[in-house]
């Protein structure tokens, strides 16, 4: 840290105008950041009328809730009309085993890796990590033969699949790197004792894992949900996830464009993922410094 | 007595040690199978007939020599040169600016990076959604402008083909410059701050410690957060099909749309295999030589 006011040779006005600049241009960006959600959510707050009629900032006369009800409930899909509602459940779906045997695989692979250490150990580490680099339209044409052969096409456990498949490198990676500062006598005690290499991981070690089952959780939860390509390409119609739909009502180019649904819908989408960011930013900065520098 | 109690306890150690190894094995299939399996799978079939259906008859460089004939492709490239440029340079200017604004003992620091970060954490398909609002000559910035006084204000890069792709960068950097701002300011507070008292003793100015010694001793920073962007830049894919659609026409294609489109609509498997072939090889070039050095630096450090 190197500050104006511990560090600057000018006292007195200068000085505080420098800090008055410094708090203007910050204000300014954060402004910049927080304007899209601001027009987003007082968007989906207007009627369309009013979306017409008044400026892109300004707040809505009216507060209504239509838009949301319509995207949740009756917004359509490509052909089905169903609203936004079975696309949020397919993502949930999808999320949520998805994330819980990522991370169990990862920690379990994680241990293994570093408290059973095996010739080859660092060797099987490496191969597994270059599955975090691949651009994913390298695997999307053998992928969907496989899932078609697997009788897993346009499925949410297909989905699954994939999304545990891929994830697998940075769960291993994370909860890896987090083992390896473990000291190693801890689970030499343990065996001493008696103890075997799952009653050590239950006992010992899981329990002392939660920081890092966070930031594995919140990374493949925000990954997950936030995934388009496997999505548009793995799964079609009824069983598209969150994203896919949203894109698709968007896209939609017959009738009237909704301006305010799509606003809903895509609060809605962004929702979950920043409802984590807000009450776990710290293990979100973390998954992601830890996911995207070294990984 | 001992003796065998030496030898039980050595057989139920490697039972222990393969145990390690029976645990790691069906991540490590999966792995080869569904990574290392399925890259040469494609690898392949950039090599085959492929159009329509996949196929197994060998074609040598044909569907390579078809992506390279196609002004798609090349459009692609040329965009995604364009594109990757300017949101690699635009993130680390505003990601380091505010990393430096944000260190000098800042009241609601917190609240300010909070602000900064939060884009990263919606999906792509949500920015693009947001922007095509924001960007759209009709109702969007346009219009607020001509309401704000500014009646020639005019704003069409979204359904301009020439400047489309300008709107795509602007998009990412809102998405991804706070990330940048996270990673300079982790780099920031752990800087030496002997060095730095030594050098404002020394009647060194405040633009100077940072221009002289700050910046350049978080160098690597930058490395890693280059490396990070174009990694970002080469798979970028859902923000273009949700802003701009690769739009108008095809003049904001990058390559990972392109081979999606070739793929699953245009049925040309050969050459969107080709294409995911060839952004392999660009984002192992960008990866492989910094992980190596990455590695090699970590044994250097211990």
């Amino acid at each position: 840290m190197a500050d104006i006011q511990t560090y600057s040779h000018d006292a007195g006005w200068k000085h505080t105008v420098l800090r008055g600049l410094l708090y203007l241009v910050l204000i300014l960006f954060a402004a910049y950041y927080l304007f899209p959600l601001i027009v987003m959510i007082a968007t989906s707050l207007k009627s369309l009328d009013e979306i017409r009629e008044g400026s892109l900032i300004s707040l809505p006369r009216v507060v209504t809730f239509d838009a949301w009800n319509y995207a949740w409930n009756e917004a359509c899909v490509g052909v089905e009309c169903t609203g936004i509602k079975i696309y949020f459940w397919n993502s949930v779906k999808m999320a949520i085993p998805a994330v819980l045997i990522s991370t169990f695989l990862g920690a379990i692979n994680g241990y293994a890796l570093t408290k059973w250490r095996f010739k080859g150990a660092n060797i099987v580490f490496a191969l597994l990590l270059f599955g975090c680099f691949i651009p994913f339209q390298v695997v999307l044409l053998p992928m969907s033969q496989v899932l078609g052969k697997l009788g897993l096409a346009s499925s949410t456990p297909g989905l699954v699949l994939v999304h545990v498949v891929y994830g697998l490198c940075f769960t291993t990676l994370f909860f890896r790197n987090y083992y390896v500062s473990i000291p190693d006598e801890l689970v030499k005690a343990a065996t001493i004792d008696g103890a075997g290499f799952f009653t050590i991981f239950w006992r010992i070690i899981l329990p002392i894992s939660t920081p890092i089952i966070v930031v594995s959780v919140i990374w493949q939860f925000t990954q997950i949900w936030n995934d388009f390509l496997f999505g548009a390409s793995f799964a079609s119609g009824d069983n598209a996830p969150m994203t896919v739909a949203l894109n698709n009502i968007v896209n939609t180019t017959t009738g009237v464009k909704q301006y305010n649904v799509d606003m809903a819908a895509a609060l809605l989408t962004g929702l979950p993922t920043l409802l984590v960011y807000v009450l776990a930013g710290k293990y979100f900065v973390r998954g992601l410094t830890a996911g995207s520098v070294k990984g | 007595m001992g003796a065998s109690q030496s030898t039980e306890s050595n057989l139920t150690a490697s039972i222990q040690r393969h145990l390690s190894k029976i645990v790691v094995a069906p991540s490590f299939a999966a792995s080869l199978f569904f990574v290392y399996g399925f890259i040469l799978w494609t690898g392949y079939m950039a090599f085959s007939k492929s159009r329509m259906l996949p196929s197994w008859d060998w074609a040598g460089l044909r569907q390579y020599e078809r992506l390279w004939q196609m002004e798609r492709w090349h459009v692609a490239i040329e965009n995604l040169l364009v594109f990757g440029g300017l949101f690699i340079v635009t993130c680390l200017i505003i990601g380091c600016l505010l990393a430096v604004l944000l260190d000098q003992r800042i009241r609601a620091e917190g609240a300010l990076r909070t602000i900064f970060l939060y884009p990263m954490a919606l999906s792509f398909i949500v920015t693009g959604t947001v922007w095509k609002w924001l960007l759209n000559p009709g109702l969007g910035l346009e219009s607020m402008m001509h309401d704000l006084g500014w009646t020639s204000f005019k704003f069409d890069w979204l359904v301009n083909s020439d400047m489309a792709i300008y709107t795509v960068v602007i998009a990412a950097v809102w998405q991804a410059s706070g990330f940048v701002m996270a990673m300079f300011l982790a780099a920031l507070r752990g800087v030496d701050q002997d060095i730095i008292r030594a050098a404002y003793m020394d009647g060194a100015s405040l633009p100077r410690i940072y221009f002289g010694i700050i910046i350049p001793s978080i160098r690597p920073v930058f490395l890693s957060a280059i490396v990070v962007l174009a990694h970002l830049a080469v798979k970028s894919f859902d923000l273009v099909i949700a802003l701009t659609g690769g739009g108008p026409g095809y003049s904001s294609d990058l390559p990972a749309t392109f081979m999606y489109t070739m793929a699953f609509q245009r049925n040309q498997l050969g050459v969107g295999a080709a294409s995911a072939m060839m952004m392999l090889a660009t984002v192992m070039a960008i990866i492989v030589p910094y992980l190596y050095s990455e590695l090699r630096g970590g044994k250097k450090n211990g």
